[in-house]
Order: C-alpha cells, then structure tokens, then sequence
C-alpha cells in the first residue's frame, strides 16, 4: 500500500487528523446510502421480476392468437390492416429522484381518433382472431411501458449501487488506513523528537553542573533538596 | 411528448403497429442494431422496444445507453417466445448491485 509522504510536522498532523475525520463521516455516510439504495433496488427488481413473468406470458398468449389470425388471412391483407394506425401512443416523462438518482416515470396515453377500442380496420376482411389478439394486447400495453420504468429504474440503481459500494471500500481500505499510518508516524516522529529534546537538555544540564562542581563554585546554595526537585 | 419504438422482426412488430407504437422492422441483428442507435440518438423517443432474438446479440449496443436516463431500451420476447434473455438483464443488474445473484438462486 502507497503511503502518503508528509512532513512531521504539527501542522501537517493537524491537517491530517481532519482529513481523517472528514473520511470518516463520509465514509458512514456512504454506508448508509448503500444501504438505502440497496432496499430500494431490491423492491424495484423484485417487482420487475413479476411484472416481467406475467407480461411474458401474456404477450406468448397474444402471439399465439395473433398466429392463428395470420394463417387465415393472407400476408397483404394483414398489413393493410394494421399499417394505418387511428391512434399513437405517447409517453410523458416525468423525473423521480431516488437517492439522488434520476429515474425516469413512464405516464402512457393514447392519442386515438374515435372511440378508444375502435380497430383500424374494416371487420368484413380480417378474422376475429385479429380483433382479441389486439385487444389482448392492448391490455398488456400499460404493463410493457410500467416494466420498461422498473426495468430502467433498476439498471440506473445498479449502477449507482456500484459506484457507492467502489467509494465506500476505497475508503474503508485504502484512505483511512492511508491516513491513520500517516498520523501514527508523525506522532511517533514528534514524540521521539520530543524525548530526544528533553534527554539532550538533562545531558546539558549534568555538563554543566559537573563544570560548576569542577570549578569549586556553588557548594553553598546548591543543597541535595534541588537536587531531587529536578 | 416521447414516442415508443419497438424493433424487432416483422411478424413480431406487426401487432404493435396499430397500438400506436412506432415500429421499425429489421431483418437481422445487424439492421436492427443501426436502427437502434439511430432512435437512441434521436430524443422523441423514451422507449424502445427491442424483440428478444436480435437483443441478445446487441448486448454491447444496449449497454451504451444503460447508464442513461433515456431511452429506456427493454427487451420483450418476440414472435417466437422467451428465452429468457429479458430475465437474463434482471438478473445482471441484481449481480451488478449485489455482487451475487441472490434473486433467482435455484
């Protein structure tokens, strides 16, 4: 692991202990934000997952009817009669923040001239098996546009989730790891130079003192009681 | 006001012309892989539709857009029935998220 090179300083331990103490609140936070965002995307996939069964088997139940329909009725006629729709389907797109991340909300509607189950085709040249394979599927409509907002919501999550969960670790262990080495050898970098300092000033001292000894000087004033003060 | 798009082959799509959809026929992967970026970049549309068969080869097509808010690209099974590639999606995004598949474990 890449240490971070600093100077023992008391400043630079000063800035280092915020810097730590920053990444860790982050760090919590982080957490907590997984956390959420993991709950909800577990929701999302779960109903996505049924929602997504039972479209499924519905749209198999409409192609099935809407086979039979095309083995009756020739290929041209078939797209005559589909190929000119009385009605669009829109989508209005409104956004959801979850999380702080923007999902997508799907509101279908049906811009249709005529009643809204009209069909545009004339009845006497298709098969009513056309007619129930469209209304089959025109029943399923609804639940294709809620599916394709769950199934976008859940993607978005993920990749959100991802993100947060890279974050968190490389702070857990790298940066605040990083971090608390730094502020350790600073303080033992400090400390021994403090102990240094202090055995340096005593050596001084006894210098000193055995100099005035030496010299005949201080006998008087200078009493074992000082000497045990020090 | 957003468009829906569905691609897919022509016996799939037929159904969804007259729901209102705008479909676009394509007669392999390829094809449909073109038209995919070309409604991807054009913003009218929000969703697109995409029939299961060519989906699955335009994974690293789709993955573009993943990350997006729009267009949401879904795969629906197509004519001839699920093979489960839709389910397929689910559970990456759960692997993705979670790290495990703990949803469909069997």
């Amino acid at each position: 692991m890449a240490e971070i090179r600093v100077n023992p300083t008391r400043m630079e331990l000063k800035k280092l202990n915020t810097r730590y103490n920053t990444a860790r609140r982050g760090h919590k936070l982080l957490k907590d934000k997984r956390d959420e965002l993991m709950r909800r995307f577990l929701d999302v996939v779960r109903e996505d997952k049924e929602l997504r069964e039972s479209v499924e088997a519905r749209l198999a139940g409409v192609y099935g009817i809407f086979s039979a329909a095309n083995a009756v009725s020739s290929p041209k006629m078939l797209t005559e009669a589909l190929i000119l729709p009385k009605r669009e389907g829109k989508l209005s797109v409104d956004y959801k923040n979850v999380m702080s991340v923007t999902v997508p909300v799907f509101d279908l509607e049906i811009l249709s001239e005529g009643g809204s189950d009209s069909y545009n085709y004339g009845l006497a040249f298709t098969s009513g098996g056309l007619d129930e394979s469209l209304r089959e599927l025109n029943s399923v409509l609804t639940d294709l546009v809620k599916l394709a907002e769950l199934e976008k919501t859940a993607q978005l999550l993920a990749e959100e989730i991802e993100r947060t969960r890279r974050r968190v670790n490389a702070l857990e262990h790298i940066m605040m790891p990083q971090y608390l080495t730094a502020i350790k050898s600073i303080k033992m970098k400090l400390d021994e130079n403090e102990r240094g300092n202090i055995t340096r000033l005593m050596k001084v001292k006894d210098m000193m003192l055995a100099q005035k000894l030496a010299d005949g000087e201080l006998y008087e004033d200078y009493t074992e009681e000082d000497r045990t003060e020090e | 006001m957003y468009k829906i798009a569905i691609i897919g082959d022509r016996d799939s799509v037929l159904g969804y012309m007259a729901l209102g959809f705008s479909t676009y026929e394509a007669s392999d992967a390829v094809e449909a892989g073109k038209i995919l970026h070309k409604l991807a970049k054009d913003d009218s549309f929000a969703v697109i539709f995409l029939v299961e068969n060519y989906a699955e080869q335009l994974t690293a097509e789709t993955a573009k857009y993943k990350d997006d808010p729009l267009p949401a690209i879904v795969s629906i099974p197509g004519r001839a029935g699920s093979d489960g590639f839709g389910m397929n999606n689910i559970r990456s995004a759960v692997e993705r998220a979670v790290g495990a598949d703990i949803l469909f474990k069997e």
